[in-house]
């Protein structure tokens, strides 16, 4: 009878551990199309959600998407309300602090984007006196504030689609933001017919970091193996590849895939 | 606790402080000022001036105050009209939009105050004035608003503490105010408490300058409803049994 006991208790703690571990909550922000949006049904689409998807598929985990507004999304990391975040974060030295990240899942450059025609030179002289529309607490706000913050207006915004809104409104004379976000979130659609990319691409680590990882929690060091296996099987089978084609006609890897 | 943060981003919450409190004293005084129409407006007895008055104040209090600052912020902007017309330099500031909301807002709440200090007002106190001779003009300056403004002075104190935290919606609209500031300290370094702790700390401070201020204000216009200074005050009055 004893013997039965542990018997049985053992199964359970054995059926139990890796069913209790499977359930994984993952934060996105589903305001950033084409990476991450509402669709008119109410369900979440775009690359980070797909991917996201194929991660947990490939872990044999069954995942729950939450969204999470931009400003808490690390907070809520920390605090538990999901295990890990999948939306478009690069990695950075300051986010480090706080979060471990996988490898990068993407790295695309980050651009201006002008009103068609406006004729603004990209530099110190040009930017003088103009207003800059950027998202809070992304690279890209600290490298507006960092590189130019004492020439440029900087407004911030929440999310990347009212930077949008006040674009058009034309309460900007500018909008810096990831140039694949603008190119398939703004200057594809028909409110940013009006505008156009200007100036360089972006790409320094410094502050742009090294691409798109995905963050988990410091001492969740299981879960962030699995995802960097997980990653790197998605990335060499094939499905990563599905996706980046179902979304963009280009490679947003920023590089050949692994083979 | 990560103090350090705070403290190396006083600067910022200051500059907050200078848009909180210039956006909270500039829309009290406007609001205060088309509150005055609006209350008398609203108490007259010809229905056709009662009407449009009562209206507005039906408008701005039955809606919240987000939503008008959303409609004047980025609802306006959306049709070129507006972007075309005159208004559109004041309209395109957050500063002004948030102002603008702000002074409607609180102008729908202090003519509800107003307009039920006014209807209070004694019948005697009116009657008295009609009976040496005062014109109906002279009646409303010197004898109903003086009175109203007396009786709707605790209500008024508690409106302009409550425009004070509603002016926190202005951190939405990209002004950098108190809430502003905590929410760039907080997406900076991750330390929502912290940052969250700090302006509320500020707002505190500030409630407890506006406090202040209407408690001195309270005594000065409600000087004759004190007991009498010397020969009246209860707490002057010896207990007649106990002391020796």
């Amino acid at each position: 009878m004893k013997r039965l006991t542990t018997a049985l208790l053992a199964a359970l703690v054995l059926a139990a551990g890796p069913a209790f571990a499977d359930k994984v909550k993952i934060g996105i922000e589903a305001a950033y199309p084409p990476f991450s949006a509402v669709s008119a049904d109410g369900t979440f689409v775009g690359f980070d959600v797909d991917i996201a998807n194929a991660l947990c598929e490939e872990m044999s985990a069954e995942c729950t998407l939450v969204q999470q507004d931009w400003d808490g999304i690390i907070p809520a990391l920390l605090a538990r309300k999901y295990d890990a975040i999948v939306a478009s974060m690069s990695i950075t030295e300051e986010r480090k602090k706080k979060v471990a990240f996988s490898a990068k899942y993407y790295n695309t450059p980050a651009k201006f984007a002008q009103k068609k025609g406006a004729g603004i030179t990209i530099d110190a002289a040009g930017l003088a006196g103009k207003t800059v529309g950027v998202q809070r607490a992304t690279t890209h706000d600290n490298f507006i504030t960092e590189v130019f913050g004492d020439d440029v207006e900087i407004k911030r915004y929440a999310s990347q689609d009212e930077a949008y809104l006040d674009a058009v409104a034309g309460r900007l004379d500018l909008l810096l933001a990831d140039s694949v976000a603008m190119a398939d979130g703004f200057l594809a659609t028909d409110q940013g017919k009006d505008w156009e990319f200007i100036g360089p691409d972006f790409t320094e680590v410094k502050y742009f970091g090294e691409g798109a990882g995905i963050a988990v929690r410091k001492d969740d060091t299981e879960l962030l193996a699995r995802l960097e296996a997980a990653l790197d099987a998605i990335l060499r089978n094939g499905v990563y590849k599905a996706i980046n084609d179902k979304y963009f006609d280009f490679n947003v890897y920023g590089e050949p895939l692994p083979q | 606790m990560d103090v350090e943060v705070i403290i190396k981003n006083l600067p910022l919450y200051f500059e907050g402080l200078g848009t909180t409190v210039q956006l909270v004293a500039l829309s009290l005084g406007c609001g205060l000022a088309l509150a005055i129409p609006v209350a008398l407006l609203a108490a007259s007895r010809r229905w056709w001036l009662r009407m449009p008055a009562t209206a507005y104040i039906y408008v701005f209090r039955g809606t919240p105050l987000l939503i008008q600052m959303y409609i004047i912020y980025y609802g306006l902007a959306q049709f070129e009209a507006v972007r075309e017309s005159l208004l559109w330099p004041v309209l395109r500031e957050a500063w002004w939009c948030a102002l603008v909301s702000f002074a409607l807002n609180t102008a729908g709440y202090t003519g509800e105050i107003l307009r039920g200090a006014i209807a209070n007002t004694p019948h005697g106190e009116v009657e008295a004035a009609r009976s040496v001779g005062m014109s109906q003009w002279q009646i409303h300056a010197r004898i109903v608003l003086p009175s109203a403004f007396r009786r709707a002075l605790p209500a008024y104190g508690n409106e302009v503490i409550f425009m004070l935290h509603g002016s926190a919606l202005a951190g939405v609209i990209t002004l950098v105010d108190l809430f502003g500031a905590a929410r760039i300290v907080n997406s900076r370094h991750f330390v929502p408490f912290e940052s969250f702790i700090a302006a509320g700390a500020f707002y505190l401070g500030l409630t407890f300058v506006i406090a202040w201020l209407f408690k001195r204000w309270e005594r000065r216009w409600h000087a004759h409803l004190r007991p009498r200074d010397g020969a009246g005050g209860s707490s002057a009055t010896p207990a007649p049994f106990t002391a020796r």
